[in-house]
């Protein structure tokens, strides 16, 4: 075996270099060149300011905007660096909630989403999408369902016609990539930002 | 159940099929050392490589020898990349200010890089620097999977062969599949995952301020390069801790079909090459075609399973299926399809969280990793995984008819029956023997996140992950602990090399063997009886060792659920 400790440790070396460096450093050039937004990360500004991403989900509870789905990321506790407490869209430490199909703890947070989003509307039946997380926690997307379910809410809010956000909805809806791959969808993010610059107009 | 879920797995086995004939037409000129339209740019580059390594590119190797390489090189390749997690905190490429990873998560994760395993104890933002993800974590995605490719090639070798000592030269072999399979499909597949919104950046983690004025920082990095060999190399180590869900790693659904195909695509294609290598590409499709309907069977039950929904969620009458742990734009088709591909594949990313599937659901991940991830399954791994079980599947046909078993004019005697049952019987070992042991100590049961079966079923998909050789995980269970790291890398230690040594050792036994000329008695291996012989070995072995342990976890917890009992965890 000794004598093939050269090869195996030049060949490492070598090989190391260059799937490990040259090739992702090489990618990096490359990619900043043809499609620089995207390899940064498809930041959105707004004013000078970075308000996101729109490839991830942010945490919005106001009255007056879209909601995404729940979230179970979680952060460091401040008071306790052991601990770890809920942080809903923490696009620094992405996880899923990893509860099982019979968990009790499952079972209890769709009932407390449930009542609520039932208070804001008891006409329509609640898009499955809205009571159950992600697997990345940052889902930056909901289901034209579950966008529609939020109308009644958004309108009373800002007093806006229900219609006019329907059209909005609509508007920013994705179908299948192709017409098949994947589910219709509707990115918050930017549905958001488009409902804040229909008021203002 | 919706037709158009059913559309789309139609389309990624249609567009996997075709690329089984001309990747398998190019692999085998590779690696039978003939020139390819690559030869021109990258000849030059293989013959300095071998001239600073002093390899001599003619050098053949004995198996014992050939052996000896394999384990040199993962030894260094694990210094390396321990080396390389421990000191992570001083070295550059660092924006993060992450500290050195502790001993024995460095210790776990340098094992399941080697090992092709790529388990994450580790969450990617929260623990490692960017040079980690590339000098360490993307290097080793390309050396594991040239590695596995390298010994499927020599056994391949070795059932082609007749009356030769060698089985060709490991050196030679590890630097052909990087530099003409691995590396030249990433470049362009790097820009098209960037195309689609994957970041490939060295800045640090962006802070934006949301709309409502809150503070998010968002976790960037070189990820599209060590997406694209993590997929292509069945590695499945994510860049980041939601893996494949997160929207950075699979921003779209046309990312996802492409990481699906680029999952299968080698090692479906390393069966024509098996079949061109052994003179007869029947042979070959026989494999395939016993590979795809296990692969079917499984997608069918799971996506099934995943759009019937959870038993929690249909109390509340919510209709949909199980989106729980799911992503909006993959939908349950495109989930269901990815959990059963990665782990019919020793791949393990993942594109939704399989510890949230339903009971049956996630049953047909654990049994196909179970079955020794044998459905195409990791690149090279696969195939001489599915070799192994062929190589029982004659001998029984033997036995059944009193007569010495061949294969391919090959007669399979004791010796290679004998490191066949070794290479099967290690993974039981492992999987059942570790997760027994995990639910009788205190720190074995301080890991699931689940009660009741469900918390049984983190535990063996854990222990069957890590011996498969897998990555994906229950992700509940909390395996960051000095317990949890260490056996989950002696699994993946055992997992690796009990296979991979039998298996070079039949691949020169079989070499040196001579060709026996095929007769009226010989059972041809190309048709259907020899298909269906095959699944049936296969499923009676993995049958008979795992049903026991299936009916503890998912089948107890599909019943119970279906009763409409819930667990509450630590009650």
């Amino acid at each position: 075996m000794l004598r093939q400790l050269r090869p195996a440790s030049v060949l490492l070396t070598a090989l190391t270099v260059i799937t490990g460096l040259a090739y992702p450093f090489a990618m990096t050039g490359l990619a900043g060149i043809i499609f620089p937004a995207k390899a940064a990360g498809s930041l959105i500004e707004r004013g000078g300011t970075v308000v996101g991403s729109s490839l991830i989900g942010q945490n919005v509870t106001g009255a007056n905007y879209f909601h995404g789905r729940p979230s179970a990321t979680t952060a460091t506790d401040p008071a306790d660096a052991t601990k770890t407490v809920p942080a809903p869209y923490n696009a620094a430490n992405s996880a899923g909630s990893n509860l099982g199909p019979t968990s009790a703890a499952l079972a209890e947070r769709v009932t407390g989403d449930l009542a609520s989003l039932k208070a804001e509307n008891a006409n329509d039946p609640v898009p499955v999408d809205l009571v159950t997380t992600s697997g990345s926690g940052l889902d930056p997307d909901i289901s034209p369902a579950a966008a529609a379910f939020q109308v009644p809410r958004i309108a009373k809010a800002r007093k806006i016609a229900e219609d006019k956000l329907r059209d909005l909805v609509a508007s920013h809806t994705e179908g299948r990539m192709l017409g098949i791959l994947g589910e219709p969808r509707v990115n918050v993010l930017v549905l958001n930002l488009a409902l804040d610059d229909l008021v203002r107009r | 159940m919706t037709f158009d879920g059913w559309i789309q797995i139609a389309l990624y086995c249609a567009v996997v099929l075709a690329l089984v004939k001309p990747l398998g037409s190019y692999m085998t000129r590779v690696f039978t050392g003939e020139r390819t339209f690559l030869s021109p740019v990258l000849g030059p580059i293989e013959r300095g490589l071998y001239r600073v390594s002093g390899i001599d590119a003619r050098q053949e190797q004995h198996w014992l020898a050939y052996t000896g390489a394999v384990i040199l090189f993962h030894v260094l390749g694990f210094a390396v990349l321990y080396a390389i997690l421990r000191l992570q905190a001083v070295l550059p490429l660092n924006p993060a200010d992450q500290a050195a990873v502790a001993p024995d998560l460095a210790f776990n994760t340098s094992t399941s890089f080697i090992t092709n395993t790529n388990w994450q104890s580790y969450g990617g933002e929260t623990t490692l620097s960017y040079l980690s993800q590339m000098l360490g974590l993307t290097h080793q995605n390309f050396l594991s999977a040239a590695t596995g490719i390298a010994v499927a090639v020599a056994l391949i070798r070795g059932f082609a062969r007749a009356s030769t000592g060698t089985i060709g030269s490991f050196w030679v072999d590890v630097t052909r599949a990087t530099l003409y399979v691995l590396l030249p499909i990433c470049i362009p597949y790097t820009l098209f995952l960037v195309w689609q919104g994957i970041p490939q950046t060295l800045a640090p983690y962006a802070d934006a301020t949301t709309l409502e004025g809150a503070k998010q920082t968002i976790a960037l990095g070189p990820v599209a390069s060590q997406v694209a060999i993590k997929m292509l190399g069945t590695n499945g180590g994510g860049f980041f801790n939601a893996n494949a869900a997160h929207p950075f790693e699979n921003p779209t659904a046309l990312s996802n079909f492409v990481q699906m195909v680029s999952i299968f695509v080698i090692g479906a294609a390393l069966t024509n090459v098996f079949g061109r290598m052994v003179g007869d590409e029947r042979q070959g499709w026989a494999i395939l075609g016993a590979m795809g309907i296990l692969f079917l069977a499984g997608v069918a039950v799971t996506y099934w399973a995943e759009a019937n929904g959870s038993s929690v969620l249909n109390s509340f009458g919510l209709t949909g299926g199980n989106m729980e742990g799911k992503e909006t734009r993959f939908g349950i088709a495109a989930s269901a399809l990815f959990a059963v591909i990665t782990t019919a594949a020793s791949c393990g990313a993942v594109n939704a969280m399989h510890d949230s599937f339903t009971a049956l659901g996630g049953l047909i991940p654990l049994l196909n990793m179970q079955l020794g991830e044998i459905i195409i399954g990791g690149v090279g791994a696969g195939l001489y995984g599915m070799l192994i079980f062929v190589i029982v599947a004659i001998f029984v046909a033997g036995l059944m008819v009193g007569r010495t078993p061949e294969y391919l004019g090959k007669k399979i005697e004791a010796k290679e029956v004998k490191m066949a049952m070794l290479g099967i019987l290690c993974l039981p070992l492992m999987m059942l023997g570790f997760t027994a042991l995990a639910t009788v100590l205190p720190a074995g049961l301080a890991g699931p996140a689940n009660a009741g079966p469900h918390g049984f079923t983190e535990i063996l998909y854990a222990y069957t992950s890590a011996a498969a050789n897998n990555g994906s995980a229950f992700g509940g269970l909390t395996a960051n602990t000095l317990f949890y790291n260490s056996t989950l890398a002696i699994g993946m230690l055992v997992g690796r090399f009990l296979v991979k040594i039998p298996v070079l050792a039949i691949a020169g036994s079989l070499a040196a063997k001579k060709r026996v000329p095929a007769s009226a008695g010989t059972f041809p291996t190309h048709g259907g009886l020899f298909v269906g012989l095959l699944v049936g070995v296969i499923l009676i072995i993995g049958g008979l060792t795992f049903f026991p342990s299936l009916a503890l976890g998912p089948v107890a917890e599909h019943l119970e659920g279906a009763a409409g009992q819930t667990f509450a965890a630590g009650g």
